[in-house]
């Protein structure tokens, strides 16, 4: 028990049994059903909605327009509220729009007895358009006359553009180009990479309900950030914050997409017309994909100049990202993916940035599984292998010349690494997938054979632990001991899947010496009983939140010694705590067990000694460090239909210390799965005339099904963070990572064609292999 | 139209009065308050609304109840043993850690279940087209084909 073992997930039994509740699962059953009326034009005006006809369907209690929403716009982003002027959120939503942003807009609601009834009712509303042209890209949307926010004229949301001098950062404001050249710099000529908008496909889609209770809104949603929804529903539906609840049971999947406020303020708002009664919104699958958030598509120029000795020597990236209609995380995704570029490789004479993030007519992106930084490791890690390729230089050799080490100081967030694991996962990965005697072998072999072509690739990545010190990382638990030793432990933290409540039972007992069995986490968050937290993004919780249980059951172990020295007579300093008993430190003498304690501490019936023994900290997290990590991938290449067979996938992970590996495996399994599907196949499609989603269901936006997972091996380089709770750090975005780019330098490897997109979709491969005369053009 | 059907779920015959237009899903989340039946698409895409027809694992969205009259239905509720033990392929996803969110986790413990009473063995590569229907997003399959692994065939 304890950390470093592979205990079973605290949630398990409920999750096979089906006994664990998801947001629908707990949808009272005199609920109203809520359907959203979405625009049928990507940017444009409502001039008007004819909802007589609609009114006279059966079962519906109310409709809601554009037109009789209050004034108030509001932030969704999932972020802590930010004391510095210089970081504020994106006020930029209103429950439904008169302007029309993209191809499924919020205009309109209607409310009935069931889901059909809305529908139907729905179907009946007439609405009339004033259309504007779609700005579906960047270059479109920049500096057009017709600007999406009245806030922003120029549909540039937000720029970050910096030069870095002697290892300090020099921040300037650069202008919005679409050229290769970095900064106007004709000496830096970037390589085009592109990469296209994807979705997180968790499994339960979005879905929240609203009811009052008096005059309390209580909110029950798959958030992934209670207490900072709780603030966004608030602000949105005009209600001081402490009369908002927010329940949030079992999450089906997030992976980020449900870190921001969706639907809770218009379902909130329902319920509040109408008397308080019970509102549900439960998207369809069709409406997750679009009307909740996308991975950022990029525009990516990169250059790398090196010299003879492997060296780099300047370093130039322009990033111009789609952030599609609503601000949401505003620039940080796009700031975090330019910044990293600086960061694993950060050697360099010369080393300029530049990045935008855009206002387009295309759904809002926002966070998903690597924050930006999958984007930029595509682009950035296939360069090194090009330039090994153009100079004859062993990819791995030439990476090692140039990777981050200990020591190094981050110069955007100004912290130094004090562990760093990346050099043993690149060797380890060499030694398990054979490096050598394969690059030498698949060459011989793709020298005779024509169309089958053989190649090993691996990409490297690094990654931040939670975002101090961006934003505020802080986090609150409270522990109650009951009289038979058990504990319950709160927290604000979000289990989404990731394995984060088990994790928390492990935390707790490594201190406490209860088994995990004895340790109840709640995993419901009730932000009315919960303590706060920041909640689940950017890998934190294991590093923030496991710091404020570590303190909180330091806390709890000193008050419980407290009461037995009390009790006992003896000195404090000679107590201690194993299985479970209170013991004489030197002697191994058990003076009570802990359940003794509280059981005597609850019930005595003494003013003077009676507690009910709790514990309650707030943990602030005042430090980052980073997570690393390889990829090693071995596949083929059926070049006339340009389809890639991935024989195995060996993932290398430095998160620091493992908490649990059984579990931690898991992450790594999903991240891989997922990545695979961002390599390969997976990219949401809109009509370039209209911005109509083209594929937003599970039968045309294909995720991978177990048929098209390769065969995976994951290890841990352990590390050890200092200034981790338990030496952790962040895990459960970065195996996703590198898995693109080093498929992509395999296939470089197999075929010797450089891709610069994803997805490395047949259709895309096959005609990069035409252009490069590896397949005749059948075309006349 | 309302109409009464008959149907065994999980060992217990009921007889309800359903709409003609109701999937299975439905049927057994509102009416018969089995909620282990998930909905992730309610097009027959993603699996996680599998249920056992007949010993069949089939995707209860996409079927009407009207076509269940005097079928077996068993969903994760109606597997556990007597006295409440899990199912021998409940306990390997616990094992093997195959679980993680937990929403497809019902409807691939069924299909679990089919080829477990199938009494046949299979390959690794078999089963991963066997369990193909069922889409996860959280353990990129490997750990859900451990568990299967360790008690089809068995």
């Amino acid at each position: 028990m304890g950390v470093g073992k592979s205990i079973n997930r605290v949630d398990a039994i409920e999750k096979v049994t089906g006994t664990a509740k998801y947001v629908e699962d707990m949808l009272p059953s005199n609920a109203l059903i809520a359907k959203v009326l979405h625009s049928t034009i990507a940017n444009g005006i409502v001039k008007s909605i004819n909802i007589e006809e609609a009114l006279k369907m059966p079962g519906v209690e109310t409709i809601l327009t554009c037109f009789d929403v209050p004034d108030v716009l509001y932030a969704t982003s999932g972020h802590p509220l930010s004391l510095d002027p210089n970081h504020p959120d994106v006020k930029d939503k209103l429950i439904l729009s008169k302007r029309v942003r993209y191809y499924g807009d919020d205009i309109a609601a209607v409310v009935a007895d069931n889901a059909l009834n809305a529908q139907k009712a729905l179907e009946k509303i007439v609405v009339e358009y004033e259309e504007y042209e779609p700005l579906l890209t960047p270059q479109a949307a920049i500096n057009n006359k017709i600007s999406l926010h009245e806030q922003c004229p120029s549909n540039e949301l937000s720029r970050m553009d910096f030069e870095i001098k002697d290892g300090e950062v020099d921040f300037y404001k650069g202008k919005f180009s679409d050229d290769p050249y970095i900064a106007g710099r004709e000496d830096l000529k970037g390589t085009y990479f592109s990469v296209p908008p994807v979705h997180a496909c968790h499994i339960e889609n979005n879905s929240c309900f609203a009811y009052m209770e008096g005059k309390k809104m209580i909110v029950v949603t798959c958030n992934q950030v209670p207490h900072t929804l709780r603030r966004n529903v608030a602000e949105a539906i005009e209600m001081p914050i402490g009369d908002v609840k927010i329940i949030k049971p079992y999450l089906g999947g997030g992976f980020g997409n449900k870190q921001d406020t969706m639907y809770e303020p218009v379902a909130a708002f329902l319920s509040k017309k109408l008397g308080g009664r019970c509102v549900a919104i439960l998207l369809t699958r069709e409406e997750t994909f679009v009307n909740t958030r996308t991975r950022h598509g990029m525009d990516i120029y990169a250059s790398v100049e090196v010299d003879e000795n492997g060296k780099i020597k300047r370093k130039g990236l322009k990033l111009n990202s789609n952030g599609g209609s609503y601000g949401t995380h505003r620039h940080s995704i796009t700031a975090y993916a330019v910044t990293n570029f600086f960061e694993l490789y950060p050697s360099g004479e010369i080393q300029i940035g530049e990045s935008s993030t855009a206002y387009t007519n295309l759904p809002s992106a926002g966070a998903l599984r690597g924050y930006g930084i999958p984007q930029i490791d595509f682009a950035m890690e296939s360069q090194m292998d090009d330039i090994a390729m153009e100079k004859g230089w062993d990819p791995i050799d030439f990476r090692k010349k140039n990777i981050m080490k200990l020591g190094f100081r981050d110069p955007f967030d100004k912290f130094y690494v004090k562990s760093n694991g990346l050099e043993e996962c690149i060797d380890k990965g060499r030694e398990l997938i054979d490096w050598d005697k394969k690059r030498k072998e698949y060459d011989q072999f793709n020298k005779t054979s024509k169309d089958i072509k053989k190649g090993v690739g691996m990409a490297i990545f690094c990654y931040k632990t939670g975002v101090y010190p961006i934003q505020l990382e802080n986090a609150a638990c409270r522990m109650v001991l009951n009289e038979d030793g058990s504990i319950q432990v709160q927290i604000g933290a979000t289990e989404l899947g990731q394995g984060s409540d088990t994790v928390f039972a492990q935390m707790a007992s490594e201190i406490l010496t209860i088994p995990e069995s004895k340790i109840h986490v709640i995993s419901t968050q009730d932000t009315d009983i919960t303590p706060y937290d920041s909640g689940a993004y950017a890998s934190r919780q294991s590093y923030v939140t496991g710091g404020a249980v570590k303190k909180t059951a330091l806390l709890m172990k000193e008050k419980i010694i407290g009461k037995a020295a009390a009790i006992a007579k003896i000195s404090i300093d000679d107590l201690t705590i194993e299985n479970e008993n209170i013991i004489i430190g030197k002697t191994k003498e058990i003076i009570c067990s802990i359940g003794n304690v509280a059981t005597l501490i609850n019930f005595i019936n003494d003013s003077s000694q009676t507690e009910h023994i709790t514990a309650e900290t707030t943990y602030t997290c005042l430090s980052n460090c980073f997570a690393f990590g390889a990829s090693f991938v071995d596949l083929e290449v059926d070049v006339p239909i340009g389809k890639i067979k991935i024989s195995k996938i060996i993932s290398l992970n430095d998160s620091g210390k493992i908490l649990n590996p059984q579990l931690a495996r898991g992450q790594v399994h999903g991240g891989v799965a997922m990545a695979v599907g961002y390599a390969i196949g997976e990219q949401l499609l809109f009509d370039s005339k209209t911005g109509k989603p083209l594929n937003n269901n599970l039968l045309d936006y294909k995720i991978p099904t177990s048929m098209d997972i390769p065969e995976m091996e994951s290890h841990f380089v352990e590390t050890y963070e200092p200034t981790g709770p338990y030496g952790n750090k962040a895990l459960g975005e970065p195996p996703l990572i590198p898995q693109a780019p080093a498929i992509r330098n395999a296939v470089l490897h197999a075929t010797g064609v450089s891709i610069y997109k994803l997805p490395m979709s047949p259709q895309n491969l096959v005609h990069e292999f035409i252009k490069a005369g590896l397949i005749e053009d059948g075309r006349e | 139209m309302i109409k009464v059907i008959r149907m065994t779920v999980n060992g217990k015959l009921e007889e309800l009065g359903i709409d003609e237009r109701e999937c299975l899903t439905d049927t057994l989340r509102n009416r018969l308050g089995l909620l282990s039946v998930k909905k992730g698409c309610e097009a027959g895409e993603c699996g996680a609304c599998t249920v056992l027809i007949d010993g069949k694992a089939k995707n209860s969205c996409v079927y009407l109840t009207v076509w269940a009259e005097n079928k077996e239905i068993i969903t994760v509720e109606g597997i556990r043993g007597k006295s409440g033990n899990l199912h021998p392929v409940q306990q390997a996803f616990v094992d093997e850690a195959a679980i993680q969110c937990g929403f497809c986790t019902p409807g691939l413990i069924l299909t679990g279940v089919e080829l477990v009473n199938s009494g046949k063995k299979y390959t690794r590569e078999e089963l991963r087209t066997l369990i193909s229907g069922h889409l996860c997003r959280c353990t990129g399959y490997e750990n859900i084909l451990h568990a299967l692994e360790k008690v089809v065939g068995k």
